[in-house]
């Protein structure tokens, strides 16, 4: 991994690395990447994919209604609001 | 009265009147504080604690205690609990009051737990030593200047130094495992989906499970018969039916090579011990082979990445959370507010998920991974076909020091153990089963799916013919008095 793929995750990540976090980054993923090499050489003929462990079908539930929103309780912990709306950087001109 | 106690002995203690629920747990209030550089805490709730031990002394009065009426515990600090701050041990969550509780904790509070409060854990639960905690490690009561093991290392020393009899945790790839055996308390990971998650900090769905620490196997089986159970509101939990607590009668027990072999000697024998022991107790052991071990850890550096990298996509310092100041644009809101509000673990775990699911690499590494991950489930299957559960150690080492492990990469390796069955979904514990230098050693047992009832009555069967799970470190000197009697001993 160089600089350029590094710099492009961090963008897909949003995350910012200051200039002294990059060497260390670099580093570092540089080993795991090596660490998560070792299971590419394995032969794993015709084994399907598994993404769930019990290989099983999740239940789907009724469609009722079970839940209501209750924006005043879940924006008292947002860093800011107002007017029922959250605050961000202006985005539109 | 104390926390060394059982849950059965502090309930007949409870319930026979000798003493109250908020004696009780004033008596841990004062334990956590006395013990308070042991950093087992990240928050304690001290006023909600004394509510509700009042309101189980009234519950006994009335003659309606439950099966937990009036008996302290901690969560982890990756269960969401109303009204008191969840911090996943992030700078992200520092000031984060979920407005509603995990379906686990309010089971427990049903049974009448008296929750004391949120226990240390490695950020987000990605980590093993409890370093990556923003609040600084938890210390091993055993020897403070070594790790409990993590990310569950809150719990585990909590239990461990009897400032709690019990505490939760969730078990990603040996997050209560391996505190369970550094800290010499038992601690059950469950099959993945036989409890519930709601409510549980996401780090990697496919793999999180909550469980439970405390002291004896009996004690895990009281916790997990009222944490388990299908829930609404978790679409990936089960409706298996209650665990049955027993196993066929002698047990088969299988022993894998790639665990046994290449042991550090002294801890392959305390180990070999044990297995002894389960030998003498009427169960067979025979030795068997699961080969793709060896690509477990590899496998799950990638299924664990990309599935934290996109859980922790939430982040964003807008609806909840850490959010950086006078950002000029939204992009750079998200930026550095996660850049500020995680720590450096995380953002490894995040930029390596972020590759293994990239354009270019999806197929090479997360597709590949999860090809490898039905190899090593299938390796374990095939094992359950010949025995009924599978003995194994937990850790390479007993508890190391704290800044040992510096590079990620070895870190990661510490949970060579551990992670196959994570993999595989299957339920699997540790049990104290011995020291090493003064510092315990846990021994693994792994169960086939839903069959935690096997591993809880072997390892119940195991206490009742040993002491290990009873021994628990002196608190109360500190460690400079400590080396300072050890070489009056060695005198």
């Amino acid at each position: 991994m160089d600089r350029e793929t590094l710099a492009r995750l961090a963008r897909l990540s949003q995350l910012e690395l200051t200039p002294e976090e990059v060497g260390p980054a670099l580093a570092d993923l540089n080993r795991i990447v090596a660490l998560i090499d070792e299971m590419r050489a394995i032969d794993t003929g015709d084994a399907a994919p598994l993404a769930h462990p019990l290989d099983t079908d999740q239940p789907l539930r009724d469609d009722i209604v079970t839940e209501s929103v209750d924006r005043e309780t879940y924006q008292e912990i947002a860093p800011a609001t107002r007017d029922g709306f959250y605050l961000v950087p202006k985005v539109v001109e | 009265m104390n926390a060394h106690e059982s849950i059965a002995e502090l309930r007949r203690g409870l319930l026979d009147k000798r003493y109250s629920a908020v004696e009780l747990t004033e008596h841990c209030l004062a334990e956590i504080d006395t013990s308070a550089s042991l950093n087992c805490f990240i928050t304690v709730a001290r006023d909600e604690a004394v509510a509700a031990a009042k309101a189980a002394d009234a519950a006994i009065a009335r003659g309606e205690a439950g099966p937990l009426t009036g008996v302290p515990l901690a969560h982890k600090d990756v269960f969401c609990t109303e009204g008191v701050r969840t911090t996943c041990g992030s700078r992200m969550l520092a000031n984060f009051i979920a407005p509603y509780d995990a379906t686990v904790v309010s089971k427990l509070a049903a049974a009448g737990a008296v929750c004391l409060g949120k226990t240390n854990m490695d950020e987000f639960a990605m980590g093993s030593s409890n370093e990556t905690s923003w609040f600084g490690p938890a210390r091993n009561p055993w020897d403070p200047e070594r790790a409990p093991g993590g990310s569950s290392g809150g719990s585990a020393a909590a239990v461990s130094a009897g400032l709690v009899p019990c505490a939760t945790g969730t078990d990603t790839g040996g997050s209560i495992r391996q505190p369970a055996a550094f800290c010499g308390v038992t601690g059950l990971k469950p099959t993945y989906g036989r409890v519930s998650r709601y409510g549980m900090v996401a780090f990697a769905s496919s793999l999180d499970q909550g469980g439970a620490f405390a002291r004896d196997a009996d004690d895990v089986a009281t916790l997990l018969k009222i944490m388990e159970g299908h829930d609404p509101r978790d679409s990936t939990s089960t409706d298996t039916g209650p665990t049955a607590f027993r196993g066929p009668e002698p047990m088969t027990i299988g022993l894998p090579a790639e665990y046994w072999d290449n042991l550090d000697a002294a801890m392959g024998a305390r180990l070999e011990a044990a297995t002894r022991e389960l030998e003498a107790a009427g169960h067979a052991l025979t030795t068997l082979s699961l080969p793709h071990t060896r690509a477990a850890v590899s496998a799950y550096y990638v299924i664990a990445s990309a599935e934290a990298s996109a859980n922790l996509s939430r982040y964003d310092g807008v609806r909840f959370g850490y959010r950086a100041e006078a950002s000029e644009d939204i992009d750079e809101l998200y930026r550095r507010s996660r850049a500020e509000g995680f720590g450096a673990e995380v953002k490894r775990r995040i930029l390596t998920g972020t590759y293994a699911l990239s354009i270019g690499y999806y197929d090479a590494y997360y597709l590949q991974a999860q090809r490898v991950r039905r190899l090593i489930r299938q390796d374990f299957l095939d094992a359950f076909n010949r025995v009924d559960v599978i003995a194994a150690p937990v850790t390479p080492s007993v508890a190391f020091e704290l800044g040992a492990v510096t590079d990620p990469v070895d870190m990661y390796r510490q949970d060579a153990f551990t992670i196959p069955a994570s993999l595989s979904g299957l339920p699997a514990m540790s049990m104290p089963c011995g020291m090493l230098d003064r510092l315990p050693v846990g021994l693994q047992l792994i169960a086939p799916h839903f069959e935690e009832g096997r591993i809880l009555n072997l390892a119940a069967q195991y206490q009742r013919r040993t002491d290990w799970h009873r021994r628990h470190p002196d608190i109360s000197i500190d460690a400079g008095s400590r080396a300072e009697r050890e070489g009056a001993d060695a005198v």
